[in-house]
């Protein structure tokens, strides 16, 4: 299973994790091109999430190997990963509550690779987000769910990432918010970033998606590009309700 | 008993109490941050303690000029600790690591009753028996230094957490430990840090300390049970609740030792911790869990 065009910056290969006794991951192996959006849809314990924190570090696997541009990232600490341009915007958006929106953002960039351009990269978050620049001084608790997840995003870009893993972006979000949510992770593809997109909303996210993959239970059930799994019978049935 | 007395004492009391704030302002950092109770709190002050009596007397210098590089030994210190001992504890259930530092605290006490033997033992700096006086309020010099070095110690540190990046990094792993993992925050190196800077404020509050009273082996554990009433008192995981706490325990045991005798102010401070409990469970300046 190779990738689809251009060279993979994102290979996972017969990947397996374990919480404890229990399996998480089982076999699963996928790719990333350059530049592309790549869906993972699949059922509530599917194991998208553990997959997420296993790229990013967090967790880690029993076999199998992750590599980004082509070297061995399985096993390095969280930071590490982050270091190398692999950045999250995690489930449940995990904000600092207490810290202002700014500290927030100013988080995101504390990577070696971010922390000069600091201040440049904010005035660009801002500009993308005005709306978490009139609520700079705040604390990030205090803000809505959207508001959060914008957050969220542009604390994870601050930290220049080359790979965004989105981790259930849309959750728990009004659907004006989901909408804006899905146009921002439009408009980072445009700028070149490559998108692992994890979704409860199959529909929308195989349409965004140049490659899409199917878990179910641990495993890679099907994968394609996003317009086929879209056409696939069984990915209607399962994930749409069609 | 005449007003300027009770004053007098009372002011002592608080003087006396910003540097119990300062001891207690450590023990809260480090709980605060990395979850983890210092048990050996105490027993690391008595070892500044000692650090100034040897010290002074090998070099003669004066023990705020010591307080610079013990602090330092202490923040380096307080990384190893908890980069290499405790760390690996920090996922363990709770009552392993509070034996990791009892055991911690209780090598700390052993070893210097094998050093210095049991005896008290304190510095004489030239101004120790000094005083000056404001209207009718008499000053204790050495206290007054004490209360000055342990208040710019603490301003230091909230300026610390408020305005570096580093500092806003430690809180980040407080508020958040997945979110900080996500950013990519080296978390085992900030709690590692955070270890390190509450052990130098409580080598710094040791400094100041021994100045006031004399130091034996002993006291460290009744320093570790004091400064986790004042953190009660004052409110877990607030910085502000931890002097505050200090002021107000170091006041109520002057207080105690005028009223009725000295012996009787641990009885006091623990009135006000279970008054704490009792009213007002998540301490004067805590947040409500």
């Amino acid at each position: 299973m190779s990738a689809v065009n251009g060279s993979p910056i994102l290979e996972v290969r017969e990947l397996d994790l374990y919480y404890g006794d229990a399996q998480a991951l089982d076999g699963v192996t996928l790719a990333a091109s350059e530049g592309e959006i790549v869906a993972i849809v699949g059922s509530n314990g599917a194991g998208k999430s553990s997959l997420i924190r296993t790229i990013a570090g967090i967790e880690t696997q029993r076999r199998g190997m992750v590599r980004f541009r082509g070297q061995d990232i399985g096993g390095l600490p969280s930071h590490r990963v982050c270091e190398l341009g692999i950045g999250q915007v995690p489930e449940g958006r995990q904000v600092f509550p207490s810290l202002t929106v700014r500290e927030n953002l100013e988080m995101g960039a504390m990577l070696r690779r971010a922390r000069a351009r600091l201040a440049q990269t904010l005035e660009e978050i801002f500009e993308l987000f005005p709306r978490l620049k009139e609520r700079e001084r705040q604390p990030a608790g205090t803000l809505s769910g959207g508001e959060q997840q914008m957050l969220a995003i542009g604390r994870c870009l601050m930290g220049q990432p080359e790979l965004v893993m989105f981790d259930e972006p849309s959750l728990g979000l009004a659907p004006t918010i989901v909408q804006e949510v899905f146009h921002t992770i439009r408009r980072l593809h445009e700028r070149g970033l490559t998108i692992i997109l994890v979704e409860q909303n199959v529909a929308v996210s195989l349409k965004l998606a140049q490659s899409a993959y199917v878990l179910e239970n641990g495993r890679i059930a099907m994968n394609g590009t996003g317009a086929e799994l879209l056409a696939d019978d069984r990915v209607r049935q399962a994930y749409l309700g069609l | 008993m005449p007003l300027e007395l009770v004053v007098n004492v009372a002011i002592s009391g608080v003087l006396t109490g910003l540097v119990y704030g300062l001891m207690a302002l450590g023990l809260s950092v480090i709980f605060g941050v990395v979850r983890v109770v210092n048990f050996a709190h105490g027993e690391m002050m008595t070892i500044a303690m000692y650090a100034v009596v040897v010290l002074f007397a090998a070099l003669g210098l004066d023990p705020l000029l010591l307080v610079i590089p013990i602090a330092a030994a202490f923040f380096g210190f307080g990384y190893v600790l908890q980069a290499g001992l405790i760390n690996p504890f920090i996922t363990r259930p709770e009552h392993s690591q509070f034996l990791l530092l009892v055991a911690i605290g209780l090598i700390m006490v052993n070893a210097l009753l094998v050093i210095f033997g049991p005896d008290a033992r304190n510095v004489q700096v030239d101004y120790q028996l000094e005083s000056f006086a404001i209207g009718p309020i008499l000053f204790d010099k050495v206290r007054v230094i004490a209360a000055g070095a342990a208040l710019a110690t603490s301003a230091a540190l909230f300026a610390f957490f408020k305005l570096t990046l580093t500092g806003k990094a430690i809180r980040a792993c407080a508020d958040n430990h997945l979110g900080a993992l996500v950013v990519g925050l080296n978390v085992k190196h900030l709690y590692a840090l955070t270890f390190g800077v509450g052990a130098a404020c409580v080598a710094v509050a040791g400094c100041m300390m021994v100045l006031l009273v004399d130091v034996t082996p002993v006291l460290g554990p009744s320093y570790t049970l004091l400064a986790f009433v004042i953190v009660i008192v004052g409110g877990l995981g607030s910085m502000p609740g931890a002097l505050l706490g200090g002021v107000l325990i170091g006041m109520s045991e002057s207080l105690a030792g005028l009223f009725i005798e000295p012996s009787a102010k641990s009885m006091f401070s623990f009135g006000l911790l279970i008054l704490v409990l009792l009213f007002r469970p998540q301490g004067l300046m805590g947040r409500r869990a």
